[in-house]
C-alpha cells in the first residue's frame, strides 16, 4: 500500500493556494523584459573600429521596433500568467522566432547605409530575450509530456525552419553568416567530417561494446577488469587521450606499410577515431550490461522454463529488454562524441573545432559563433532524437508485457 | 587489495618526481624526437603548471558543488517545486553542450585567459553535481521522508538529518564526475591562453614536438586518474561511514 | 482520550473522509479496519496532522490540536508505518534516540531508554545498538520501527498496518508482543489495518470505514454480533464469523465443574483454540489448567457452541 506517498503529493498540491501567477514565470518575463531594454544588435563599420550596441528602436524601422516590442511584451505576460501550457509553449515558441526573424531585419537595417566592411551582429539584449523564451519554451514542453513522435517532428519542424532561415537570405547581414557565406564549402566539409568521427566512432564502440557487456554479463570474473580499464580510458582527459595516441600511431604509419597505405598518420582522422571508439566503449558496455541485469529473473526463468537456449534467451528475451539502456548508453556516446569532436580539430581531425580554433586564434566570436552554434545544434538535436526513442522502447516493452 | 595500494603510491610517487626533476625522464623521451629538438617542456615550469591546473579545477569545483547542491535544495522544496521540471530540462539540454563550446563563448564575454576558463568549468561543473543531488532529495523512500515528517523533525531538520545525508553518496558521484570533466576542460583552457598543463601539448602539437605531447598527455592521463581514484576512495569510505546501503 | 470529531478530508473533487466522529479512551486499543481506500489511513493520519482536516476537529484530553505546532504534536505521538520507514544511515540506537533528541533529552537518559526498549523487544542491546537497519530481518525492523515510536514515552501510538510486511508466523507473535507492551506502558493505540482478524485480535474498539465514512464503531464482540451494514457483515465473514467470536474469549469465560479425559487446554487459551483441540482429538470436553498448571475444572463442546452461536 503506498496509498502515503500520493497522499502527500496530493496534501501538497492542496495546501498550496491558487496563484494567478506562474512561479517560472516569474522568473523568465522579467529577464525578457529587462532583455528588452538591453543593446539588440552591436554594430561595427569594419573589422578594426569598436563596435557599437544598438537597442530595438535603434536597430528596426520604427513600426517593426515598436511592432516587436509589443508582441515581445504579450509573450511576456503569457508566461507570467497562470495560462494553458500549450498556449504558453505557443506564445514562446513564437516570440523565439519572432526574435529570429527580427535579428535578420535588424542586420538588414542596419547595414544598408553602411560598406560591406559591416559587420552586426546580435548583442546582450537578443541572447538574453532568446534565452528567456527558450527558457520559457523548454519548460512548457516539459510540462506538456509530448510523445516521442511529437517531439520528433517538433524537432524536425525547428531544424527545418532553422536550415530555411539560413538559405532564405534573410540573415545574410548578420556577421557570422557572413563567415558561413565565405566558406560555405569548407563548412560542410567540416560538417561531414564531424558527423563521420562522431557516428563512426560510436558504431564501432557498438559493435565492439554490446558483445563486451554480454560477455561481462556471463563472465564475472572479467566484469571489474574490463569496466575498470574502461572506466581510466573514460577518465583520461581528451586531449591528452588524442596526444597519447599520436606517437604510437605515427610509429606505425613509418614502420608499418600496410597503415601508412591505408592513409593512417599519426595526426588527422585516424587518431580521433581511435580516442572517441575508446570514450564510447564504457556507456555501451556499461549500459549493456546494465540492461542485461535488470532483466527479471521470472522473465529469465520463464524463458528457460519454456525450453529456451541460451542463445535464444538472449535473442528473445534478454536483448530486446535490455534495449531501453542500451539505446540510453548509446544517447551519452553520441552527445559526448560530438562535443568531443571539436577538440579533434586540435590534432588535425577537422570537424566544427576548426573554425572553434581558428576564431580563438583570430579573436573572432565569428568563426567561434560558426563552429560553436552547430555543433550544439547537432548535440542537441541527436539528443532529443535518441530521447524519442530511448522512451519508444520503454513503451513497446510496457505493451509487450 | 595491498597490490592496489602499492600502484597507488608508486603512481603519486612517479608523478611527484615527474614533478620536481622532469630532466631526470629526459633520456626516456629523447627518441620520440628528432636530434635537437629540446625533450621537456621549460616554457612554463611543470609543476607550476600542474599547480595552477589543479587549483583552476579545485576552486570551480568547489564554487560548482556550493552552487549547484544549493539549488538542487531549492527546486526540490515545497516552494521551488514548480521549477524542478524547467531545471531538469535545463540541466539536461546543459549537458549537450560541448564543454569546449562552453569555453568558446566565454572567451567573447571575459577575454582570454583564467577567467573564461574558470567560469566554463564552474558552469559545466554545476550539471552533474545538481543532477545527482537532484536524484538523491528526490528519490528518498517514501516511507522514510513519511517516517521523518512523523517523528515530529521539522522541515530542515528533515533536510539536514535524513534527506542530505541519505542523498551524500550521490551527491559525491556528483562532484567527482564534475571534478574529472573540469581536470579534462582545464586542459583545453591552454587554447584559450589559460596557463594549465594543456599548454605543454599544445605547444608539442604546433611545434610537432612528440615528446611535448607524450609528456604532456601523460602528466594530464595520470592526475586525472589518480584524482579520480582518491575521490572513489574518498566516497567509498564515507560511504562506509554512513552504511553501505543508505540507498536501500 | 483522543476525540474525533466530525473530521472531513475533501481533495478536490473526492472526500476521502466524510464526517467522522469516535472517541478513544485513554490505553486503550481502538483498530481500524477497511478496505484500501477506504479513507482509514488520512484519518490516522490527521491525528498527527500529517494531513491536515478539512473540517471538523481533534482532541486530545480535551486540547484541540490545532492549537499545537504540527512538528511538536507528532513528537508527543508515536507513529509507526508499514515498511517501518527505519532511518537506512542510522544505527538501530540512532534510530530509537530519534525524537528524545528532537524534544532535548539528556545523553546518558537516552541511552537508558533506548536499552529498556530493546530489551522489552527482545533484542539484546550490546548485539543491536550499532547495527544499520539494513543488517536486521523483517521482523526486527519492525520491532525496532514500534520501538522508535515509543522512545520519548508517548501516550498515543498511531500504527498504520504495522504488521503488513510481515510473514504469517512472525506477524502473530509481533501481535502478540504490541499487546503486552501496550498494556505494559498502557499506551492508548490507534491501528490501521485491513485485516479483521487483527482488529479482532488487538481492538478494544473496532471502526469499520469504507468510501470515507465510519460505518460502524463498537466492540469486536458486537461487530461481530450486530454488524450494523451489510459491508461489515462482509468484512467479518458469514463463514468466520462463529470462529472469530470464539476468538474473542479465554478458556476461563466457559470454565464449568468437573473433569475430563486427556491433555489439558491452559485457562487462558482462546475458545477457538479449544474448540480446534477437541475436534482434532475427538474428545467433547478438555480439561482446564490455571497458569500454575492446576485442574480448575473442564470446558465442553456445549459450552463452546452456545458461546459460537448468534444469541447468548
Amino acid at each position: 500500500m503506498n496509498s502515503g506517498a500520493t497522499q502527500t503529493s496530493e496534501d501538497l498540491r492542496d495546501g498550496g493556494r491558487a496563484l494567478w501567477y506562474d512561479k517560472v514565470g516569474l522568473l523568465v518575463a522579467p529577464i525578457a523584459v529587462a532583455a528588452m531594454f538591453l543593446p539588440f544588435m552591436s554594430f561595427a563599420a569594419n573589422r578594426i573600429v569598436e563596435a557599437e550596441s544598438r537597442s530595438i528602436l535603434a536597430s528596426l524601422p520604427q513600426t517593426y521596433a515598436v511592432m516587436l516590442l509589443a508582441a515581445l511584451g504579450v509573450a511576456a505576460l503569457l508566461l507570467l500568467v497562470r495560462t494553458s501550457t500549450k498556449l504558453r509553449a505557443v506564445s514562446a515558441g513564437a516570440a523565439i522566432a519572432l526574435l529570429l526573424v527580427a535579428a535578420g531585419l535588424a542586420a538588414d537595417h542596419l547595414s544598408a547605409d553602411a560598406n560591406t566592411y559591416a559587420r552586426v551582429r546580435p548583442a546582450s539584449g537578443f541572447w538574453l530575450l532568446l534565452f528567456a523564451f527558450s527558457l520559457g519554451l523548454t519548460d512548457a514542453i516539459t510540462r506538456l509530456r509530448l510523445r516521442p513522435t511529437t517531439r520528433i517532428a517538433l524537432a524536425t519542424a525547428a531544424l527545418g525552419a532553422l536550415l530555411l532561415l539560413v538559405s532564405s537570405g534573410l540573415w545574410s547581414n548578420i556577421s557570422f553568416l557572413k563567415e558561413y557565406e565565405n566558406q560555405a564549402q569548407l563548412f560542410w566539409r567540416e560538417a561531414r567530417q564531424h558527423i563521420t568521427l562522431s557516428v563512426g566512432s560510436m558504431l564501432a564502440a557498438c559493435i565492439v561494446g554490446i558483445p563486451l557487456g554480454i560477455t561481462c554479463q556471463n563472465q564475472r570474473g572479467t566484469r571489474s577488469a574490463i569496466l575498470n580499464t574502461l572506466t581510466f580510458v573514460q577518465t583520461v582527459p581528451s586531449l591528452a587521450l588524442f596526444g597519447l595516441l599520436i606517437a604510437p600511431l605515427s610509429w606505425l604509419a613509418s614502420n608499418v606499410p600496410v597503415v601508412s597505405a591505408l592513409g593512417i598518420r599519426g595526426i588527422g582522422t585516424a587518431p580521433a577515431l581511435v580516442a572517441l571508439f575508446a570514450y564510447s566503449l564504457l556507456p555501451i558496455t556499461g549500459n549493456t550490461l546494465a540492461g542485461l541485469e535488470g532483466v527479471s529473473t521470472s522473465a529469465r526463468e520463464a524463458a528457460r522454463g519454456m525450453g529456451m537456449t541460451r542463445h535464444q534467451r538472449l535473442l528473445r528475451i534478454e536483448l530486446p529488454l535490455a534495449l531501453p539502456a542500451i539505446l540510453a548508453g548509446i544517447r551519452i556516446v553520441l552527445v559526448q562524441n560530438i562535443g568531443l569532436t571539436t577538440i579533434a580539430a586540435l590534432i588535425g581531425g577537422g570537424g566544427f573545432g576548426v573554425f572553434v580554433f581558428q576564431g580563438l586564434g583570430q579573436a573572432s566570436i565569428d568563426l567561434v559563433l560558426l563552429g560553436v552554434i552547430p555543433t550544439i545544434i547537432l548535440a542537441f538535436a541527436s539528443a532529443v532524437l535518441m530521447d524519442a526513442f530511448i522512451d519508444m522502447s520503454r513503451k513497446e516493452r510496457r505493451e509487450h508485457r | 587489495m595491498r597490490a592496489a595500494w602499492l600502484i597507488r603510491l608508486c603512481l603519486w610517487l612517479l608523478l611527484c618526481l615527474f614533478l620536481a626533476e622532469p630532466q631526470l625522464f629526459a633520456d626516456i623521451l629523447r627518441p620520440l624526437n628528432r636530434e635537437n629538438a629540446p625533450t621537456i617542456y621549460t616554457q612554463g615550469v611543470l609543476w607550476q603548471l600542474t599547480l595552477i591546473h589543479l587549483t583552476l579545477t579545485a576552486v570551480a569545483t568547489l564554487a560548482a558543488s556550493i552552487v549547484a547542491i544549493t539549488l538542487a535544495i531549492l527546486v526540490t522544496r515545497r516552494s521551488g517545486r514548480d521549477f524542478l521540471p524547467l531545471s531538469r530540462s535545463v540541466a539536461n539540454i546543459g549537458q549537450t553542450f560541448p564543454p569546449v563550446a562552453v569555453l568558446a563563448l566565454a572567451v567573447p564575454v571575459l577575454g582570454f585567459g583564467s577567467a573564461p576558463t574558470l567560469v566554463a568549468l564552474f558552469l559545466y561543473g554545476l550539471l552533474p553535481i545538481f543532477e545527482n543531488t537532484v536524484t538523491g532529495l528526490t528519490t528518498i523512500p517514501p516511507s522514510v521522508s513519511e517516517a521523518a515528517r512523523g517523528v515530529g523533525m521539522t522541515a530542515a531538520q528533515r533536510l539536514f538529518k535524513v534527506e542530505l545525508p541519505l542523498a551524500a553518496p550521490l551527491i559525491l558521484t556528483g562532484i567527482r564526475v564534475s571534478a574529472v570533466i573540469s581536470l579534462g576542460t582545464a586542459t583545453i583552457g591552454s587554447t584559450v591562453a589559460a596557463r594549465t598543463l594543456g599548454e605543454v601539448i599544445i605547444a608539442g602539437l604546433l611545434t610537432n614536438n612528440m615528446a611535448f605531447i607524450v609528456q604532456g598527455a601523460a602528466l594530464v592521463g595520470v592526475l586525472a586518474i589518480l584524482i579520480f581514484d582518491l575521490l572513489t576512495v574518498a566516497e567509498r569510505a564515507f560511504a562506509n561511514r554512513f552504511g553501505a546501503s543508505a540507498t536501500a | 482520550m483522543i476525540e474525533i470529531d466530525a473530521v472531513s478530508k475533501i481533495y478536490g473533487a473526492m472526500t476521502a473522509v466524510e464526517t467522522v466522529s469516535f472517541n478513544v479512551e485513554a490505553g486503550t486499543v481502538a483498530a481500524i479496519v477497511g478496505t484500501s481506500g477506504s479513507g482509514k489511513t488520512t484519518l490516522l493520519r490527521m491525528i498527527n496532522r500529517l494531513v491536515e482536516p478539512s473540517s471538523g476537529a481533534i482532541r486530545i484530553d480535551g486540547e484541540d490540536t490545532r492549537t499545537v505546532k504540527p512538528f511538536e504534536l507528532r513528537r508527543r505521538i508515536g507513529y509507526v508505518i508499514q515498511g517501518y520507514g527505519l532511518f537506512p544511515h542510522k544505527t538501530v540506537a540512532e534510530n530509537i534516540a530519534t525524537v528524545p533528541q528532537l524534544v532535548g533529552w539528556e545523553r546518558a537518559r537516552i541511552d537508558q531508554r533506548i536499552n529498556e526498549l530493546l530489551d522489552v523487544f527482545q533484542l539484546n542491546p550490546a548485539e543491536y545498538r550499532d547495527r544499520l537497519p539494513s543488517e536486521l530481518s523483517g521482523g526486527q525492523q519492525q520491532r525496532v520501527g514500534v520501538a522508535r515510536a515509543l522512545a520519548a514515552e508517548p501516550h498515543i501510538l498511531l500504527m498504520d498496518e504495522p504488521f503488513g510486511a510481515l510473514d504469517p508466523i512472525i506477524r502473530n507473535k509481533a501481535r502478540d508482543d504490541l499487546s503486552a507492551i501496550q498494556k505494559k506502558f498502557g499506551t492508548t493505540v490507534i491501528l490501521v489495518t485491513h485485516d479483521m482478524d487483527e482488529a479482532i485480535q488487538l481492538g478494544d474498539m473496532i471502526a469499520v470505514m469504507d468510501g470515507g465514512r465510519l460505518l460502524q464503531y463498537d466492540t469486536p464482540q458486537n461487530i461481530l454480533l450486530h454488524p450494523a451494514h451489510p459491508f461489515v457483515a462482509d468484512l467479518i465473514g458469514q463463514n468466520e464469523r462463529p470462529f472469530r467470536l470464539l476468538s474473542l474469549a479465554p478458556v476461563s469465560t466457559a470454565v464449568e465443574s468437573g473433569d475430563a479425559e486427556g491433555a489439558p487446554v491452559a485457562e487462558t487459551a482462546t475458545l477457538r483454540d479449544a474448540f480446534a483441540e477437541m475436534l482434532w482429538s475427538r474428545r467433547s470436553a478438555l480439561p482446564v489448567v490455571s497458569a500454575r498448571n492446576e485442574r480448575i475444572g473442564r470446558v465442553t463442546m456445549d459450552a463452546i457452541s452456545r458461546r459460537a452461536a448468534k444469541m447468548q
